[in-house]
């Protein structure tokens, strides 16, 4: 028995969100699959962020599990490997739609500042990396009082 | 299966239906769905998206799939570097009118949603034997 799966269509008005995507789809195809200039172009995209006291690398990693990563550590440089496994579902399953992807990955990560590698926690929550790596003393921010002379 | 190297893909904005309450970008999940005898099972991506925060919707034959994210970033942190965007997923299915809607199940673990949707009994194959006369 067919099952149909479809997208709503869109309403007219929204034709311009759909010209943008087909712009995007076509990039991708000009400069290669997945095309985005802002990124390093490796497997896992990264965001990285910091406040006073830790530097924070995060990652989407849906799916991935904590003893199939491997973080490493040498000075400046972080190297984030992994795979991402897709358990194979029942033989006869019979597949409508199949956009998530399983594989390796490694990427390196030049850090923006040196960081205390006796001071690194990684944590998986809801699918999200987060490495947590602390800044040794000399290059946290340090406030600088002003004396009146 | 011999593994291949992953490719970052870059998140797929979802169509915007009304304005929404929540400001922030919203974003198709990648999904995976696939058939067995028995039912359809539906794989989301829905990372950053805890437990209580899935909202499944099945009207008609209309699906709806929605998760809001917990924020992106801890108090007090600026980012430095951004590859990818976050924000809440939101998509829609069209299903045939043939799922047993009171048996349906739904996990998400490591912010992969796996709902289970058993077909009504009328939908299965069945197999009808001939007899001889």
């Amino acid at each position: 028995m067919p099952i149909i799966f479809r997208e709503p269509e869109l309403e007219p008005f929204r034709e311009l969100e759909q010209l943008q995507r087909r712009m995007n789809r076509l990039f991708q195809n000009v400069f290669g699959q997945d095309w985005a200039p802002w990124t390093a172009g490796v497997y896992p995209l990264i965001n990285l962020s910091e406040d006073k006291d830790h530097l924070y690398l995060r990652a989407e990693l849906p799916g991935v599990k904590p003893e199939d990563l491997d973080i490493t550590i040498k000075d400046q440089s972080l190297v984030l490997r992994g795979e991402r496994k897709i358990p194979e579902e029942e033989k006869n399953a019979n597949y409508h739609r199949r956009e998530r992807e399983s594989g390796f990955f490694r990427r390196v990560v030049r850090l923006p500042s040196p960081v205390d590698p006796n001071n690194v926690e990684a944590t998986c929550k809801d699918g999200i990396l987060t490495i947590r790596l602390g800044k040794p003393e000399e290059v946290k921010p340090r406030q600088i009082q002003v004396k009146s002379a | 299966m011999t593994a291949k190297e992953l490719k970052p893909k870059v998140k797929e904005e979802a169509p915007a239906k009304a304005e929404r309450v929540r400001p922030g970008r919203v974003f198709l999940p990648n999904v995976d769905i696939f058939e067995t005898p028995e039912a359809l099972v539906l794989m989301a991506d829905l990372p950053g998206v805890p437990q209580d925060k899935v909202t499944l919707d099945l009207k008609e034959n209309q699906l709806t799939i929605s998760g809001e994210i917990s924020p992106p970033l801890g108090e007090g942190e600026s980012l430095i570097s951004q590859e990818y965007y976050t924000g809440d997923f939101y998509r829609e299915f069209q299903i045939g009118e043939l799922i047993d809607k009171d048996k349906i199940e739904a996990t998400i673990k490591d912010g992969v949603l796996r709902l289970y949707l058993p077909k009504a009994a009328k939908a299965k194959p069945r197999k009808i034997e001939v007899k001889v006369g």
